[in-house]
């Protein structure tokens, strides 16, 4: 069924009862061409561009869980591509304007909402690197704009500029960037790869991959073995665990990242802040909730939840960044599991076993690389080469010496 | 999360730096034929297990020791904390 105005109104006469599931549940078949084990977004999304691009032939999506039930739903929503470095800028712009076009692409509603991100800064050197960060946006196709004080007053008045340590002097801007409903973006590509004749099979747990002379040749699975010519990997946050059944040891430590939303208040917050300095950022949900966080934890764990040190640490870089917000009642807080790489870069790549495929490594910033991922990993699968944005993403990067280091932090995940 | 300290008794997370896994105690030897594979695996591989993981804390805010704690990556509960240079002393290392 084709979503629009009309199909709305022509349903309320009947009183919404002609709404149907947007994907089907079938049963597992014995073989595919490809599977994708991980029904998050970016399985999602890499299942809709295969079958799009390459009709014709069989894919399957995995869920151990439910669909979209990990990161996708527990990411704070933001999608932008204020990037510096060349491994990664060129692959965060091609998903921003894939996010641009996705809701008219997906006829699916995911609320993108492009109200830009602000990154403040507050000494004189921060201003010059948020310059080089600004033009190296623009070289890429990007849009930049560095604010000065005068103009973020006129934009965000709430603001602490006078704050002590860290007085604020200024932001650079990316007006195209903003907020996406993640839920909708997982149920869109769903739809859209079902559409496609992709089978989404949940509650099925990769527990083996058959592997013999080199070669991957299919997945055991709770609900038995499925064969396939090429399987592709997307679990960030429980990559190593699922990679150790193949047994690869991954350049990743899992670690938590915490997420937190207010009560709704009143249109406050024009679109993204983030204050570095402070480990904070924030936006307003189309609720009227401020959706905001931090640092990571800091400690390995699968455990989805964070412990309080980080909770306040947070909630006193918001109140000093915003001291308006001090009266605002916290209504929920959440955890997710992500994948720390040792360079805070993704990796989109083969393996050295033959037919087996990774996508991971994504960080506490994989929400905004969906799309991008999702078309660059379609294309590693379809055509064994990376696709020109992702070129950069290999495992050899590590051991070759081409880290794509945007902190400068060096192999230290809780750092990134 | 409370790490109870073999010197200084209960003292709270926040006090603590993380390192990462306890394996880091175990330097490659630089003279090797096999170095640079070597500390490639040191440096970047990890096992990250989910469940008992052995790993080095610093308690930077108190008596700034290096401490092996074992801990359960699926619950945080702490299974055990011994300082890290008992630890690299059984397990070889001169100091």
């Amino acid at each position: 069924m084709r979503h629009s105005a009309f199909q709305i109104f022509k349903q309320a006469l009947r009183g919404h009862a002609g709404w149907k599931p947007i994907w089907r549940s079938p049963d597992p078949k014995p073989h595919y061409d490809y599977i994708i084990v991980g029904g998050g977004g970016h399985g999602l999304a890499t299942a809709y561009y295969l079958a799009k691009k390459y009709q014709g032939v069989n894919i399957a999506v995995l869920e151990k869980n439910w669909l979209g039930c990990g990161n996708v739903a527990r990411n704070t929503t933001i999608i932008r591509s204020n990037y510096l470095l060349d491994g990664n800028e060129p692959f965060y712009e091609h998903s921003m304007k894939l996010w641009e076009g996705l809701e008219q692409e997906l006829n699916y509603n995911a609320m993108i909402s492009q109200r830009g991100i602000i990154n403040l800064f507050h000494t004189d050197p921060q201003r010059d690197a948020s310059v080089r960060r600004g033009n190296a946006m623009c070289l890429n196709g990007a849009d930049a704009v560095l604010l000065s004080q005068e103009e973020l007053r006129k934009k965000c008045p709430f603001l602490n500029f006078d704050n002590a340590r860290f007085p604020i002097l200024g932001g650079l801007w990316q007006p195209r960037a903003g907020t996406a409903r993640h839920d909708a973006v997982a149920w869109g590509y769903a739809r859209g790869a079902d559409q496609h004749g992709v089978d989404i099979i949940q509650n099925c747990e990769v527990t083996g991959f058959l592997i013999s002379g080199g070669i991957c040749t299919g997945v055991e699975t709770t609900r038995g073995q499925i064969r396939a010519k090429k399987i592709g990997v997307a679990v960030a946050g429980s990559s190593s665990r699922v990679m150790a059944k193949a047994g690869m040891r991954l350049p990743i430590e899992s670690h938590v990242l915490q997420a937190f939303v207010s009560e709704g208040l009143k249109p406050i917050i024009p679109g993204v802040i983030t204050f570095g300095a402070g480990h904070f950022y924030v936006s307003q949900s189309n609720k009227g909730g401020l959706v905001f966080g931090g640092d990571i934890d800091g400690y390995n764990t699968y455990a989805q939840r964070g412990n309080l040190p980080v909770v306040e640490d947070v909630c006193e870089g918001g109140v000093a960044l915003m001291p308006m917000i001090g009266r605002a009642r916290l209504l929920r807080m959440w955890g997710g599991c992500v994948d720390m790489s040792m360079d805070g870069s993704p990796i989109i790549d083969k393996t050295h076993i033959e037919g087996l495929y990774f996508n991971g490594g994504w960080c506490y910033g994989g929400f905004k690389a969906t799309p991008a991922s999702g078309v660059a990993f379609a294309h590693l699968l379809a055509t064994n080469t990376p696709h020109g944005t992702a070129k950069a993403y290999r495992f050899d990067r590590f051991s070759r010496g081409f880290l794509i280091d945007e902190k400068g932090v060096g192999a230290q995940p809780n750092l990134h | 999360m409370i790490i109870v300290h073999p010197l200084l008794g209960p003292r709270d997370a926040q006090e603590f730096t993380y390192l990462g896994d306890a394996s880091l105690i175990h330097r490659p030897d630089p003279k090797a034929d096999d170095a640079a594979e070597n500390f490639y695996e040191y440096l970047y591989q990890r096992d990250n297990l989910a469940g008992e993981h052995r790993e080095l804390w610093f308690h930077e805010q108190g008596d700034r020791s290096w401490l092996v704690i074992k801990r359960n990556t699926l619950t945080h509960d702490i299974l055990s904390v011994e300082l890290a240079s008992d630890v690299a002393r059984r397990e070889g290392r001169s100091k």
